[in-house]
């Protein structure tokens, strides 16, 4: 009984949050899109080096470490971006961008240079 | 700006021209290039070997800087000769380099050496030693006629040589190693012809035929590349450092080379071997580092005046011809190294058009000019257009005794680019009713030149400009690519490409359609057409008054992202070669346009969308 009204419950919840997440601005989803390719792509590379060994082990975290920054980054650009944020209102999105694209490009940089 | 976008296409084009299949003799960039990377900033640390390779470099090229190195060498090379506990390799290297500056010697240290040397050689058993042992030998005779260097048991030292021999055709550096390797093969062939010039009586005839196989064994394991040039490949890196295909291919060309000259035997090596490793030396240009520079420019010295047979190299000083200039087609035939061939004519024998299969078969000698040293061909064929085309040319040698001596390798294959002036004409400009394509409004408008028309037109209708493009033959010319640009008088710009059937070339730009993208503005406009190939540039500009849409800085927009995507190929570029400083410095630069440009289309986005709100 509690069994099966938890798992209505979680079903529930389940439809709910996607009815909500429907009603977001379609840029938003665009960025969390990007966030979950970025942190599946440095799933995969754990998953990897799991299965080969971790030589060389630079290149391995300064791939990881690329997703996960860019995924940072992205949701950094996306809490600034949104409208619905108070905080961020009067940033205009464009600036955001601006500083998204300047950080990736520093950031990589510095990745290329760990890659080796 | 709008200057920059075609500067930028006559530049790809302009680049993609320099992947031609031509394989020049060496020139002065290796020159300068050998000045540059064998600069001693510290001559008296370097070791002997790397001077010797500087000196041989140096020697072939023609630079003379031996007075300079002689100072601070010969004091170290006159100290390892006298020094009874040399090791064999700094021995070696000495008098190698001995050979090169002559530095006061008498020949008592010889004699010393030699006796010391011939005594070391019955022990000797891996490789390098015997390399080193009987390479000395070989340098000591050639510094003086009076020490004796003859090998009593040549035959004995020719057959431990050859017991590191591999079936492949390749050698082991010593018996306890078990990898073989190209490298150690052209090692092995330079000893052996030092043992045969240093023995005393004739070598065994029976092991010199085993050895002759065995270099026919090594020629079959040769790489080729699909522009006739070929190589050894060396996956070994051995404790020298050598590896890879200039070293090992350099190897065994010293190799073969020395051993043709210390043999009247024939070694019956099919003739194109020859030419194509030549091939390969000059094809990989100007080496970026000496190791590399030294073992191209020691092989190319060894060919050009081997006794198997002397590469003969067809080049062109310039690969490109302009019809509208009535240039002609020069052909150039020297050796490697840049020198005096024989008497010979070279023959144009065909045409082939880059992308057809079908050619025309010309079979047209071409003149020699003994002034320039150029053989020329008064007119190109008469069927010969703008475009990319391959001619492949044939040199035939006066002397018949020369074919022996001398390797012209048949048919030359040749990519040649030919260039003219394009017209542009029949250009109409006409406004279109949305619905039915019916013609409102045409004019002529004249391309070459710059003009005015007004024509008005609303957003419920179709503007259409046509034009033809015609090469100096008259015959249809198709471009690589065709855009045309409409800019407002406020600076907003906006780019469409042109597409074509046959001759002619239409765009049709649906207003309708368009009015969101170009803002609404409306106003004076300039029409742009840019045409881009590489064979051509051509510009032109037309006025025109136009009703509806503004442009979105479409160009601020694209060089943001043509700025993003240089960033990231400078990456890739920093990852493959370049080191962080010069990484810095030019992400300096390209940061700056990109943060300027960033700017513009940013802020421009920023402003329409707050324009977009307030309205």
């Amino acid at each position: 009984m509690a069994r099966s009204s938890t798992a209505k419950d979680a079903q529930a919840l389940i439809q709910s949050l996607r009815s909500a997440y429907a009603a977001t601005p379609t840029n938003l989803k665009i960025i969390d899109l990007y966030i979950i390719f970025a942190v599946s792509t440095a799933l995969i590379q754990v998953v990897y080096m799991a299965l080969v060994g971790s030589f060389p082990f630079n290149s391995f975290l300064s791939g990881v470490l690329s997703c996960v920054g860019t995924a940072v980054l992205a949701v950094c650009l996306r809490i600034q971006v949104n409208k619905e944020n108070k905080e961020f209102k009067d940033l205009p999105p464009e600036r955001a961008f601006a500083d998204f694209v300047l950080c990736n490009l520093v950031l990589h940089l510095v990745i290329m240079n760990f890659l080796g | 700006m709008a200057r920059g976008l075609r500067f930028l296409v006559l530049i790809l084009s302009v680049a993609s021209i320099c992947d031609a299949a031509t394989f020049n003799p060496i020139s002065d960039s290796h020159r300068s290039a050998a000045l540059e990377l064998f600069t001693p900033t510290d001559g008296s640390l370097k070791s002997l070997e790397e001077t010797f390779e500087a000196l041989r470099t140096f020697e072939v090229l023609g630079i003379d800087k031996k007075s300079e190195i002689k100072g601070y060498t010969c004091p170290t090379v006159v100290d390892t000769l006298w020094s009874p506990s040399s090791a064999l390799k700094d021995l070696f290297q000495a008098l190698r380099v001995n050979g090169v500056l002559k530095c006061e010697l008498n020949d008592e240290v010889f004699a010393g050496i030699a006796s010391r040397l011939k005594d070391n050689v019955k022990d000797a058993n891996s490789l390098l030693d015997l390399h080193y042992l009987i390479g000395s030998l070989k340098l000591i005779k050639g510094q003086t006629a009076e020490v004796d260097v003859h090998l009593e048991d040549a035959d004995g030292i020719f057959r431990a040589i050859k017991a590191l021999s591999q079936s492949d055709g390749r050698w082991r550096f010593s018996s306890n190693n078990p990898e073989s390797s190209t490298y150690a093969a052209g090692i092995a062939l330079e000893t052996l012809a030092g043992v045969v010039a240093l023995a005393s009586h004739d070598i065994d005839q029976s092991l010199m035929d085993t050895l002759k196989q065995d270099i026919l064994k090594l020629f079959d394991g040769i790489e080729r590349y699909d522009d006739g040039s070929c190589y050894f490949d060396e996956k070994l890196v051995d404790a020298q450092g050598n590896w890879g295909p200039v070293s090992a291919s350099s190897s065994i060309v010293r190799g073969l080379t020395s051993f043709a000259t210390s043999t009247p035997e024939s070694l019956n090596l099919p003739g194109d071997r020859i030419l194509c490793l030549a091939k390969f030396f000059l094809g990989i240009g100007v080496p970026g580092n000496f190791k590399d520079l030294y073992h191209q420019i020691d092989a190319l010295a060894s060919l050009e005046n081997n006794r198997i047979s002397i590469p003969l190299i067809l080049s062109l000083p310039s690969s490109v011809l302009s019809v509208t200039r009535k240039d002609q087609l020069k052909v150039r035939v020297n050796t490697v190294l840049g020198s005096a061939v024989p008497p010979l004519s070279v023959k144009l024998m065909q045409i082939f058009t880059s992308g057809s299969k079908d050619a025309s078969i010309i079979d047209q000698e071409l003149k020699f000019d003994p002034e320039t040293k150029l053989h020329v061909l008064d007119a190109l064929p008469e069927n010969v257009d703008v475009g990319k085309y391959t001619f492949t040319f044939e040199i035939l040698l006066h002397d018949p005794e020369h074919k022996k001596i001398y390797a012209t390798g048949g048919r030359t294959k040749v990519s040649v680019y030919v260039t003219g002036v394009v017209n542009i004409d029949q250009a109409e400009i006409a406004i279109l009713d949305s619905d039915l394509g019916n013609v409102e409004t045409k004019k002529r408008l004249d391309l070459t030149g710059e003009n005015t028309i007004a024509l008005s037109a609303n957003h419920l209708q179709k503007l259409r400009l046509t034009f033809q493009l015609t090469t100096p033959f008259g015959r249809a010319f198709k471009p690589h690519q065709a855009f045309l640009r409409l800019r407002h008088e406020s600076g907003v710009e906006h780019i469409f490409l042109v597409r074509s059937s046959g001759k002619n070339f239409e765009i049709t730009l649906d207003f309708l359609g368009l009015v969101e993208k170009f803002f609404y503005l409306s106003g004076r406009y300039d029409i742009q057409l840019t045409v881009g190939d590489s064979v051509m540039l051509l510009l032109l500009r037309v006025n025109l008054r136009n009703f509806p849409s503004s442009t979105l800085p479409a160009f601020f927009a694209i060089s943001f992202h043509i700025g993003i995507a240089a960033v990231l190929s400078l990456y890739v570029v920093f990852w493959l070669k370049l080191d962080l400083f010069t990484t810095l410095k030019a992400l300096g630069i390209l940061g700056i346009s990109l943060m300027f440009t960033g700017h513009r289309t940013l802020s421009y986005l920023a402003s329409t969308s707050a324009k977009l709100k307030s309205a």
